[in-house]
């Protein structure tokens, strides 16, 4: 056996040489849907300090500026480059803000799902018997209730016990909370089936055969065997809370109208088409469907990356 | 008392079909720094032997009678806490591909240092020379560059003297390693085997070979086992198995072997094959295979077919064959009617 003649490559030079980095570089969509998707998560993060005014302070709201359209139309005041609403907050600030709040619930109802939906997964897959019996029943009875039946019945829960000031003021953590809760099983089916897979893999016998304990074999030798998987439902999932939280809050069920997100503003507007402001509704939409075209495009890239068998060519 | 002994172990599968025997009465005992081969083909309960000596027959495998008494406990009544610091600790084990065994997606390092982790309190550092120290003891160049390295990075044989290196991380008494060369190139098998019985000398360290190759037995162990359809049909000191194998099985294995066959002939192999472990046939599991259940005269030996053989000695050997036992009941007939008429 012949030494190594060089040195053990970094962690960048791993990455540089990936076949992650190879397929990326040859994809124009996962370029452009990246692209689209840092941006609009910067510009985001970064509504503070980027939008004109704060549509949250009262103060900067002056009633008399209400339906401006944007800036391409007659009539437009420069000041307000996408237009007004009715309440006369200006348009591209409220969608810099409701975007923030759409991807904080995305990211954190994705967040809970996957911290439920991981470890119920793992210990179904595992464990086996009755406590996967029970876990994945669980699944079942979660998935025939729909995101909206349990939104619904959280929150108006939550409006009765609590009044409506209180859901207003702890909506987002709410509507994560709801978001999470209703689509974990998604995780957990998709875990369990990896594990079940990974599970009679001779590591896992040798990983036993050391000592190891269940929860250590679990969490550190057979769950980052399953990341791939995982990785993929994510973003899948990231889009489609995002959809169900703007489903939530069309349909009043999410974020007031004071602190909106997409949603929320797509629904404000929906009440003003019809005198022709429909820059108040189509604009926040179309900012929303790309969020999610983006995020759909980049996870459908992965899903190719990561699964082998689906190698093109 | 032996280390290690295996007594009437007898390991089932509850499956949907019924139960299934897939060992039945076996015994053993391993002394401290012995070697003992367990030999047979596929599906003989090989395998399964060596997971229930460390008490982790998967399941619907369960231990249904028997014990396995290590250093005076009983393992297979321990709880699940006591057993795992058996497992790894006093009792490793390395098994047949070695590119299965160790975690794809963790490094060399981090395996080796949460196995010495599991068992004892000490810090990574103190670890990272333990694993150090016997990468080197296993010939692995430049260790230090390895700990870093993941398992796809390295080649087969390397990968399998980490194991190795894992299996004498924590010291044992007993290594348990299932077809250790069985995933390897030939030039490289030779290589392994040699390193393995050269560190089970140096500290001493009970072996427990299974494998269906016999040549590698006769080279490494002090006693051996025959297995066939979950019992042991044949056991005794390895050298007088090999040369004077008594079982008409062992022979036939013997005989198979590519360096009995004559050049340009093909191999004599055992005609049949193994029964399914459900569907046993009566008797000695073995006669529809056997060429010997007709006596030399031609007549039936019905006790083939109908009774399970039991153990008899012939020298140091002990073995289940009505054949056997027979020309050694016959032996002792003639002695003694020589001994009555010549007194």
């Amino acid at each position: 056996m012949n030494a190594p003649s060089s040195a053990l490559p970094s962690r960048w030079e791993r990455f540089r040489d990936s076949y992650l980095l190879y397929s990326f570089k040859r994809d124009i969509v996962a370029q452009i849907s990246l692209m689209v998707f840092i941006a609009l998560v910067a510009v985001a993060v970064l509504a503070p300090w980027l939008s004109p005014m704060n549509p949250y302070d009262l103060a900067q709201i002056d009633i008399l500026s209400s339906e401006l359209p944007p800036f391409w139309v007659d009539g437009s005041d420069a000041e307000y480059l996408l237009g007004t609403d009715a309440q006369g907050r200006d348009m591209l600030s409220t969608i810099l803000y409701g975007a923030r709040v759409s991807l904080m619930i995305g990211f954190g109802a994705v967040a809970l799902q996957a911290l439920i939906g991981v470890c119920f997964g793992l210990l179904a897959g595992y464990l086996g018997g009755r406590i996967d019996a029970f876990l994945m029943r669980l699944a079942d009875i979660q998935l025939s209730f729909s995101t909206l039946m349990v939104a619904i019945i959280v929150g108006a829960l939550v409006k009765a016990i609590f009044g409506g000031e209180t859901f207003s003021a702890y909506a987002v953590p709410l509507l994560i909370l709801i978001i999470g809760l209703a689509e974990w099983p998604q995780y957990a089916r998709t875990v369990r089936a990896s594990v079940l897979a990974e599970k009679n893999k001779e590591y896992v016998d040798a990983a036993r055969v050391m000592g190891l304990r269940s929860k250590r074999i679990m969490f550190r030798h057979i769950l980052p065997n399953t990341l791939s998987p995982i990785f993929v439902i994510s973003t899948v999932q990231i889009a489609n809370a995002i959809i169900s939280e703007a489903a939530l809050s069309f349909l009043g069920l999410g974020m007031p109208e004071t602190h909106p997100s997409l949603g929320s503003l797509i629904k404000a507007g929906f009440d003003y088409i019809q005198s022709g402001s429909w820059w108040i509704t189509l604009i926040p939409g179309a900012v929303l469907i790309v969020l999610v075209l983006s995020i759909n495009l980049l996870g459908d890239w992965l899903r190719d990356v990561m699964n082998p068998r689906l190698y093109k060519g | 008392m032996a280390l290690l002994e295996v007594n009437h172990l007898d390991v089932r599968f509850a499956l949907r079909l019924g139960e299934v025997h897939a060992l039945r009465d076996v015994n053993f005992t391993l002394e401290r720094g012995e070697r003992l081969g367990i030999v047979g083909e596929s599906g003989a309960g090989k395998s399964v032997a060596a997971f229930s000596l460390l008490n982790l027959i998967a399941k619907p495998g369960f231990i249904a009678g028997g014990e396995v008494r290590f250093d005076g406990k009983q393992l297979n009544s321990m709880s699940e806490r006591a057993l795992r610091k058996v497992r790894g600790n006093r009792i490793s084990m390395i098994f047949q591909d070695p590119m299965m065994t160790l975690n794809p997606v963790l490094s060399i390092g981090e395996q080796m240092l949460e196995c010495l982790k599991a068992h004892r309190r000490i810090s990574s550092k103190e670890a990272r020379a333990i694993a150090l120290d016997k990468l080197r003891q296993v010939q692995i160049p430049s260790p230090e560059t390895r700990l870093d390295q993941y398992p796809h990075e390295l080649s087969g044989g390397m990968r399998q003297r980490i194991i190795i290196a894992i299996a004498l991380l924590l010291d044992p008494d007993i290594i348990i390693a299932d077809e250790p060369t069985t995933a390897l190139d030939v030039t490289i098998q030779a290589e392994i085997m040699a390193l393995l019985l050269e560190l089970c000398e140096k500290y001493n360290v009970g072996l427990i070979l299974i494998t269906h190759d016999l040549g590698v037995v006769s080279q490494v162990t002090q006693r051996m086992l025959v297995m066939y359809a979950g019992r042991v049909i044949e056991q005794g000191p390895t050298r007088e198995i090999i040369n004077d194998p008594q079982h008409p099985y062992t022979q036939g294995l013997i005989n198979a072997l590519p360096q009995m066959a004559t050049p340009g002939e093909k191999l004599n192999q055992i005609r049949g094959s193994m029964p399914s472990l459900s569907n046993l046939p009566s008797g000695c599991a073995f006669h529809p295979r056997c060429d010997f259940i007709k006596r030399a005269d031609g007549t039936q030996r019905p006790a083939c077919t109908q009774q399970v053989p039991e153990f008899v000695t012939s020298g140091n050997c002990k073995v289940a064959c009505h054949m056997v036992a027979e020309l050694l009941d016959k032996e002792a007939n003639d002695e003694a009617r020589l001994k009555e008429t010549n007194p």
